[in-house]
């Protein structure tokens, strides 16, 4: 490097006061971030955002690719169709039950696993590497896996739940209306636990060490050292964790669609599956979005909730 | 607990048995899908439900791999896959970098619509974007898929960028800025090097996320020639619903190159989301 254009280089920019200087810092603050940013932000208005509007909008309107003709704004009509379609108010009643037991299993072995691997045992780190595994199996293979192991004829499953006196014969519990959630409700245990783990994992190794060892001097047992220290320090994390969470299994499709497309008679639809299946089977695009919007004012309501209750419970 | 110092043998048993129950739990389905996929069809119906075949074969994977679309299939998921990974890892550097780095106007409002977009159903905007590609003329094309899967992972893959670009101190873009580069000059010689973990991290990220993806593809491409691999191998499955061997065998090879990227970033990722998680 020349020595003098340096020089002149650092001069103008640290003198202050200086026109040049200030517009270089109006440069740096106004400017320069969005030369960083624009790229992102283009794409996200274009491809996300401007189709959410445009979905939104498309819930007053009648859009259905079979019929081009029948196409137009029709206010709240698909709102009052919502509010007595039978199938709505069953995959709302499926979407909870598909959320809460996904999210209480995922969880609950989620934290098992995180406390195993915060200890110390001879070949740990092949043994997270496997045990995170499922994570990257692609869903849909996931779901085809799930199903096939269902599956009496090539699965092992239908056999040992008969043998141990659940089922009363091996048949495949994916075509029971009964029991047919269960399907995808393990596959997606089986795929979510590495998450739960992973982020407990990290929120475990912040607790300071030095906690356990005053506890264990001063004779706690190991239940005691769980519920006092181990619990609180995680509240927080599980608490962010849960509540993103529980949005995203909500919106979780993809397992569903392929393990049982919303069947046997509707018992597996979720608002999600329900929303593609209109949009994709039927293409009847103004009543997918209409699902859409009220599966979104759900969550919204949802997410509020769960804020306020954090913020009472953070006051006491 | 590691701090317990005599510890009780029951305890002991009962660790090394959750140990082995979470190792079953997850490795058994995919045990089971190289154990069919290994399995000749002729065993198939008489010991579909043994844990162990008697004899194994590769012919499944070889019929899958030279008589069917399967190596058409993955090669436009590579495709997708890894334009995806390449331009969302791109954009998302810059604007990690621009969070990490800048205070400015609109800060707060673009990183909580970039929240938002990780909370809605992006299911909700499937018949607009539809729309928007059909009249673009775009259905059936490989673009669409890579342009509306890099918009979808920017978010996340900025947040995960921020907290690699946050982890690099400040001083050194300063020294080189000092030193006669321009910030820009600076991103690419001094932090890019720094930060290579972190890139890694995002690329595989994105890559297995549009590797598997399967609801907008099946929307946006139904020509068999330009299915990606899940959409592919949907098709194949509904079509040839008894041909076990070939389906399990082709789910393996799908689940080769997600594999393959998760073992050399699975360190990483953890990294990364531990020392976010941390700070945070």
């Amino acid at each position: 490097m020349e020595g003098k254009p340096v020089i002149d280089r650092a001069q103008k920019t640290v003198r202050p006061g200086e026109t040049r200087a200030r517009r270089s810092l109006y440069l740096q603050y106004m400017v320069e971030p969005f030369f960083y940013l624009s790229p992102a932000i283009l794409l996200i208005g274009a491809v996300i955002m401007i189709p959410l509007i445009i979905g939104i909008s498309y819930s007053f309107q009648s859009i259905e690719l079979l019929k081009p003709f029948a196409s137009g704004w029709i206010g709240f009509e698909n709102y009052v169709d919502l509010w007595s379609d039978r199938k709505f108010w069953i995959a709302m009643e499926n979407t909870l039950f598909w959320t809460f037991w996904s999210i209480t299993f995922q969880f609950l072995l989620g934290l098992g696993l995180a406390m195993l691997l915060n200890t110390q045992f001879f070949g740990k780190k092949l043994f997270q590497a496997l045990v995170f595994l499922p994570w990257a199996v692609p869903t849909f293979l996931s779901a085809l896996t799930w199903a096939w192991l269902f599956n009496p004829v090539i699965g092992p499953l239908p056999h040992w739940l008969a043998a141990l006196g659940i089922l009363s014969e091996p048949y495949n519990i994916l075509g029971d209306p009964e029991l047919a959630m269960w399907g995808p409700i393990t596959a997606n245990i089986w795929f979510g636990v590495p998450f739960f783990a992973i982020t407990l994992l990290a929120a475990l190794q912040s607790i300071p060490g030095e906690l356990y060892e005053a506890a264990e001097v001063d004779g706690a047992t190991p239940w005691q050292t769980f519920t006092k220290i181990t619990l609180p320090f995680l509240a927080p994390m599980i608490a962010i964790t849960v509540m993103l969470r529980t949005i995203w299994i909500a919106n979780f499709a993809d397992l569903i669609f392929v393990m049982t497309g919303g069947g046997p008679a509707n018992s597996t639809q979720i608002l999600s599956t329900y929303i593609f299946t209109t949009a994709f089977r039927k293409l009847d695009f103004g009543y997918a979005s209409t699902i859409a919007v009220a599966l979104l004012v759900i969550l919204l309501i949802y997410a509020v909730i769960l804020l306020w209750l954090r913020k009472k419970l953070v006051k006491i | 607990m590691s701090a317990v110092k005599n510890p009780n043998p029951a305890l002991i048993v009962g660790k090394y048995a959750a140990l082995a129950f979470y190792l079953i739990f997850a490795l058994f389905p995919l045990y089971w899908l190289l154990k069919i996929g290994l399995t000749p069809d002729a065993l198939i119906y008489s010991e579909g439900t043994r844990l162990f075949p008697s004899e194994i074969t590769f012919s499944n994977f070889t019929t899958v791999i030279f008589q069917t679309d399967f190596v058409a299939y993955f090669r436009n998921s590579l495709v997708v896959s890894l334009g995806a990974a390449f331009f969302t890892t791109l954009f998302a550097a810059g604007a990690g970098y621009a969070f990490s780095r800048f205070v400015f106007a609109g800060k707060r409002i673009i990183i909580a619509l970039m929240l938002v977009t990780q909370m809605f159903p992006l299911l909700m905007i499937i018949a607009p974007i539809y729309k928007i590609v059909a009249e673009l003329g775009l259905l059936n094309s490989l673009t669409s898929l890579i342009v509306v899967y890099t918009a979808f992972n920017i978010p996340f893959a900025t947040f995960l960028m921020q907290s690699f670009f946050d982890g690099i101190p400040k001083d050194l873009e300063d020294a080189a800025m000092m030193d006669g580069c321009s910030r820009f000059q600076a991103l690419c010689k001094v932090v890019f090097p720094l930060t290579l973990p972190g890139l890694g991290a995002t690329l595989g990220f994105v890559f297995t996320a549009a590797w598997s993806e399967l609801l907008f593809a099946l929307m946006l491409i139904s020509k068999n020639d330009a299915m990606t691999f899940p959409v592919g191998l949907l098709t194949f499955v509904s079509k040839f619903s008894v041909d076990w061997g070939q389906m399990m065998a082709a789910g393996v090879l799908a689940l080769i190159p997600s594999c393959l990227f998760f073992i050399f970033i699975q360190r990483y990722l953890v990294q990364g989301l531990t020392s976010g998680a941390v700070k945070g």
